[in-house]
């Protein structure tokens, strides 16, 4: 059975010319980049060739991106390295309450040090309550970070005027990007974003490889002390293949950004058309517009999304969900709780994420797949009897 | 910890989904906020449990814990059904990932509910005798174990 795979918001596929990058630096290129002989001068220029490419795209100076495991590594390093280094001016930090687990409870645990924190919340399509942001800058805020997109449902935040407002009132604005970057445009000066996470292996990079931008003159404390790597802001020796990956790989999703995006984009919405044109009693989580190209999340009423996952795995394909049961914990999606779902209809979600290699065929296999595998679990749920039973006495 | 073959086999091709129309006994538990329902119909003759259908509202787990436990008092008296732990049901499914364990907590309850359920309308015994028998928690004792937490 193939693999059809539709969770490129989880990861994604390395790309083969991002690959073919990648591998000389595991074997004839291994010098240290910190070394003065020619194996490690060679590996220096890559890294540095790398950096310019980030900064290319964001419109920033090399010299403001320093390369990190990922993303969970870059939101912790700019949250708490912002964060401590600038205790003296204050304590308050604001963020929302549909963050990545790497930004909330990178907060819960400044919380416990004695940080204070404001979670904002989101209407229910998932975005930014901008006001209650405003109401809650306080003269002791030193730090905003909101997510470009979400990553469960794909919004994509207001953070050009977020930007406006921390500039205004002289606070640092730092964004987990990790879900846009690949798809969006980003001009951190235009957007005054003075920080910003991303990670490799959402663009079709390799996994263990990230990147932070953090606007030059902006203090912020190491996350991982040690050696002078990466102008002594992060310490360990480089993982120069994975930099080389990721900047292949970033050079590549803007080459083709207008062609992947258009591509994705014709996927999803006939995925979702189909949906609810095929299933009734479904309903599309986040914003319908503001909303990266990719992303689906719809609730299908009556059942549950392990059921469901579990049940497409059997058919060879890769999804995810905001239930429970998938997330190790015993409530569903935080995400979903916050735009509003009761929780049995958070439990019933699904999130597709389509990707460049995805083709239309796969995407019929799966909307037929879900048409037979929903049917089937809703003749298994009492949820549904009832409903169908209420509906009748109508 | 992954689930086991038979727990796939069961959530795959689930035995007695359905309903019973005119059932001597049905019994609810769960609740939609955790993500589990049970419901258990049985029919009763002569003591013995003839036939049983469940359905259910869950993950993988909670299915499966609703198809084996069916399989397992289907054909047994009410007394032996009563017997029916949940630690039985986890061991003929050849064990279940420590989270899902309260699935089959949920499915030992629904039994139970159901026998409770079938005694209320075919025998004379008081709420507090039925209680004792079929070992049936109060609301409160539900709520304060909600989701399995």
């Amino acid at each position: 059975m193939n693999t059809v795979y539709f969770d490129n918001s989880a990861t994604t596929r390395v790309d083969d010319e991002v690959l073919k990058a990648m591998l000389p630096y595991f074997s004839e290129s291994y010098g240290n980049a910190s070394t003065i002989y020619k194996l490690g001068r060679e590996n220096r220029k890559a890294i540095e060739e790398a950096r310019e490419k980030v900064a290319k795209i964001l419109n920033c100076d090399a010299s403001e991106i320093y390369f990190t495991s990922g993303g969970s590594e870059s939101d912790n390093t700019a949250i708490k390295g912002i964060a401590y280094a600038n205790r003296k001016k204050g304590n308050h930090i604001i963020t929302s309450k549909i963050e990545h687990p790497a930004v909330l409870d990178t907060c819960k645990k400044l919380e416990k040090e004695g940080f204070e924190v404001s979670y904002i919340g989101v209407d229910e399509n998932g975005i930014l309550d901008i006001e209650e942001l405003k109401r809650e800058i306080r003269p002791t805020t030193t730090l905003i970070s909101i997510m470009f997109v979400n990553n469960e449902i794909g919004t994509i935040q207001p953070i050009e005027e977020i930007g406006k407002i921390a500039k205004e009132n002289n606070i640092y604005f730092h964004t987990d990007a990790v879900q846009a970057v690949g798809t969006l445009r980003i001009d951190v000066k235009a957007l005054n974003i003075d920080a910003l996470s991303l990670s490799a292996h959402k663009f079709y990079g390799p996994k263990g490889i990230g990147a932070l931008y953090i606007r030059r003159g902006i203090p912020f404390d190491n996350l991982i002390n040690g050696g002078h790597q990466e102008r002594s802001k992060r310490a360990g020796t480089e993982n120069v293949a994975g930099i080389v990956g990721l900047g292949k790989a970033i050079e590549i999703a803007y080459n083709d950004l207008d062609e992947h995006c258009k591509k994705i984009k014709e996927l999803r919405d006939y995925y979702v058309e189909q949906v609810e044109k095929r299933i009734p009693y479904i309903k599309i989580n986040g914003d319908r517009e503001r909303r990266v190209p990719g992303n689906s999340n719809i609730s299908f009423r009556f059942i549950e999304g392990e059921g469901l996952l579990l049940n497409l795995d059997l058919k060879g394909i890769c999804a995810s969900s905001g239930s429970a049961c998938t997330s190790g914990s015993l409530d569903p999606s935080h995400v979903l709780l916050a735009i509003g779902l009761p929780h049995e209809i958070a439990h019933g979600s699904l999130r597709i994420s389509m990707g460049k290699y995805n083709t239309k065929e796969e995407v019929d296999y799966l909307i037929d797949s879900l048409v037979e595998i929903v049917s089937r679990l809703r003749d298994m749920s009492p949820l549904w009897e009832e409903f169908i039973e209420s509906e009748e006495n109508k | 910890m992954e689930y086991t073959e038979k727990v796939v086999h069961h959530y795959t091709n689930p035995h007695n989904v359905g309903k019973i129309e005119n059932a001597s006994g049905v019994g609810e538990v769960g609740n939609p906020v955790c993500g589990d329902i049970m419901k258990m119909y049985i029919k009763v003759e002569n003591n013995v449990i003839v036939d049983v259908k469940f359905k259910t509202f869950g993950c993988g787990a909670a299915i499966a814990t609703s198809s084996i436990s069916t399989d397992m008092i289907k054909g047994k008296t009410i007394e032996e059904a009563l017997e029916l732990k949940n630690t039985d049901v986890v061991n003929e499914l050849g064990g279940l990932p420590p989270v899902k364990l309260h699935c089959s907590v949920l499915a030992e309850e629904a039994i139970h509910e159901a026998i409770a359920d079938y005694y209320r309308k075919n025998t004379k015994m008081t709420e507090d005798e039925i209680k004792k028998k079929c070992k049936l928690k109060s609301k409160e004792e539900h709520e304060s174990e909600a989701c399995g937490k």
